[in-house]
């Protein structure tokens, strides 16, 4: 086997000008494989690691996922007998008897829930108004089922239990009707009630909508505010593993019979596009590679053509055709093997360059790194690709090289 | 003395749109030791002989008997251990390798059968070189030596792994009168040493030195 990569080195050596390039075109291609995919996984987990950590994991919403059946349905449910016409109760809506739910489901493994009141009211200060969601929630629960804490940038949440007619409000909305913490602002619902609440503390998420269009208040007032008294209309959980979400998901609904939406169903459209975007860039940078592959095909295709007259001397002197076939795979995963490790610390240094561009994506207000994954799969992925993108390009000359005929060769002479 | 190559009603065809016969019912004896000229007008099929004799092309029908044992059930893998070990080729062109140097390319059987260690391989190739009066030419590549030199190469290369026969295309075709001088020279005292030589030539003087003329013509063995 030694001879035979002596031979195969020889080869590649007497053709250094077509092996450079060749190994460019793989050295290119591994780098910006690994690049474009580190980036690609990065954005992924870092737009997961948001939506996980930025969202509920699972959301108990109080809405059935079909009609509630008939009670004289329910008694009967092969009866003859239909009843038509029924005019469900009006009843106000929420989700009833949360605390016998929470009970329930608190216990469960992993598990942190805490109850929300969600409505729309109108902030009025010096004249002006603006819409907002108010957010009711028990403000010592808040900070295990939700990041606001992580964003406030005056005041805390806690505060909130001190003074429970405190109220945290965006920075955008803060901006915009000129408030600063301590000030009192009046807050009506549509059901017509109105409350002052001060405001305890200002938070900025980055995401200019949220900011200027949400508040925490606590889940009493908000009941008080709304016309709900004891009423919620969510139960956010978070797990202690969001990937279970699905599962424990299913579970809860299954006791409960509330609809229950973990993180995974709730953003099935965007983990669907960030499929279709994988499968456009990896379509794409393998197109790289596989670009890259023609250029040792057609190394090694050459070497081939030029060397019939030395394949035949090789196997006249007793080289077995196997052993043709594999000096010329030899040329194909040499090449593999030094494009790739060139490509690998190139790709890095990329990666790295990348990572010290920061920029501003629009409708933020943060600067942001791009985020790129240093994980080992992609650096994995870049290297088998180019390795069987290498060897499978040198196999078809390879095999053409295994099959000459040296009588051939040999009776045509020079 | 015994016989090392026997041939019985040899016969290689091509098949094809015009069927063409390279050689014909060929009965050939090469006994060890034995200094054989095969000659013949251009085009009889004495190089197919050759290739025939040498294992590199199997023959259409007739038996080829190496050493008393019959090869045509050979694989083959078979057919190129035989190669390796047992025959030396030297072609009308040197077909030396390009980008190993003379030395090198002499050492190249001797690795591939692998029974000497590295030291041994590179003193015999080097003994062998020097005995064809190329002792300076050793680390040179083939572009850089003369026709002549470049063909006692390929001599040193067939006899690297002491073959019991030395087969020999027309060796002097392409050279010049002092070079085919002096590579018929050391044909011819290899052949004293003992060696078995069959060699393709068409000159005549050089046939007249030989143990026994073979003369080939359209492809069959023409009475002596
Ligand atoms: N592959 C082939 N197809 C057709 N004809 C061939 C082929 N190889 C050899 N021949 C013919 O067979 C004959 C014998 O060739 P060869 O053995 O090379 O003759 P020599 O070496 O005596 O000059 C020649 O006439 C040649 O043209
Ligand atoms: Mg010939």
């Amino acid at each position: 086997m030694r001879l035979l990569i002596f031979i195969a080195l020889k080869h590649l050596l007497a053709r250094k000008r077509q092996s450079i390039v060749s190994l460019l075109g793989i050295i290119l291609g591994v780098a910006f494989f690994l690049a474009i995919a580190s980036l690609m996984r990065g954005s992924e987990k870092d737009f997961i690691k948001r939506l996980v950590d930025n969202s509920p994991h699972i959301t108990i919403s109080d809405e059935f996922r079909n009609p509630r059946r008939q009670p004289a349905l329910l008694l009967y449910p092969h009866g003859a007998v239909e009843i038509r016409r029924v005019k469900p109760v009006t009843e106000i809506r929420g989700i009833r008897g949360y605390e016998q739910i929470l009970k329930q489901i608190r216990p469960m493994n992993g598990v942190i829930a805490s109850p929300m009141l969600a409505g729309q009211a109108l902030v009025s200060f010096a004249g002006k108004d603006l819409g907002v969601t108010l957010n009711g929630m028990i403000p010592a629960e808040i900070r295990n089922v939700s990041t606001i804490e992580k964003y406030m940038i005056d005041g805390t949440i806690d505060d909130l239990l001190a003074n429970p007619d405190g109220i945290v409000i965006g920075q955008e909305l803060a901006r915009k009707l000129a408030l600063v913490k301590g000030e009192n602002i009046t807050v009506s619902s549509t059901a017509g009630q109105s409350r002052t609440f001060k405001i305890l503390g200002i938070f900025r998420t980055g995401r200019a909508n949220y900011d200027s269009g949400q508040a925490f208040v606590s889940l009493k007032r908000v009941q008080a505010l709304l016309n709900r008294p004891n009423r919620i209309n969510s139960i956010v959980v978070k797990l202690q593993d969001p990937y279970q979400a699905r599962q424990v998901a299913a579970d809860i609904e299954s006791r409960i019979g509330y609809k229950s939406l973990s993180w995974q169903e709730a953003s099935e459209d965007l983990m669907n596009t960030l499929i279709i975007r994988n499968t456009i860039m990896y379509t794409v940078v393998s197109a790289v590679l596989i670009v890259a592959a023609f250029g040792i095909y057609n190394v090694i295709s050459t070497v081939v053509m030029e060397k019939l007259r030395d394949i035949s001397i090789l196997k006249s002197m007793g080289f077995y055709a196997r052993d043709i076939r594999r000096i010329f795979l030899i040329q194909g995963i040499l090449l593999g093997l030094v494009g790739t490790l060139i490509g690998l610390p190139l790709g890095s240094a990329i990666m790295s360059g990348m990572m010290q561009i920061r920029f501003k994506p629009p409708g933020a207000t943060e600067i942001i790194q791009m985020p790129i994954d240093w994980g080992w799969l992609q650096f994995a992925i870049a290297s088998a690709f180019a390795m069987t993108a290498s060897i499978l390009a040198a196999l078809l000359p390879a095999r053409k090289a295994a099959h000459v005929q040296p009588v051939d060769i040999l009776r045509g002479g020079s | 003395m015994p016989v090392v190559l026997k041939t019985t009603q040899l016969t290689r065809r091509l098949e094809g749109e015009v069927p063409v016969t390279l050689v014909e019912n060929a009965d050939i004896e090469i006994r060890q030791g034995e200094f054989i000229v095969i000659t013949g007008p251009s085009g009889s099929g004495k190089s197919s002989l050759l290739y025939l004799l040498g294992l590199l092309d199997v023959p259409t029908s007739g038996q080829i008997w190496l050493n008393g044992t019959e090869t045509s059930s050979y694989s083959e893998d078979r057919l190129a251990d035989i190669r390796l070990a047992e025959l030396g080729f030297v072609f009308q062109f040197h077909f030396l390798l390009p980008e190993f140097t003379a030395l090198e390319n002499v050492m190249l059987p001797m690795r591939r059968l692998g029974k000497l260690s590295g030291a041994k391989i590179r003193k015999h190739a080097e003994e062998l070189l020097d005995s064809l009066g190329l002792a300076d030419q050793m680390h040179k590549l083939p572009r850089q030596l003369s026709g002549g030199q470049s063909q006692r190469v390929a001599i040193a290369r067939a006899l690297a792994n002491d073959p019991l026969l030395i087969l020999a295309d027309e060796p002097t075709g392409n050279l010049d009168t002092a070079s085919s001088a002096n590579v018929q020279k050391i044909l011819k005292d290899l052949a004293r040493q003992g060696r078995t030589i069959a060699v393709v030539t068409h000159d005549t003087h050089f046939a007249k030195t030989a143990d026994r003329v073979i003369t080939i013509v359209d492809g069959k063995i023409a009475a002596p």
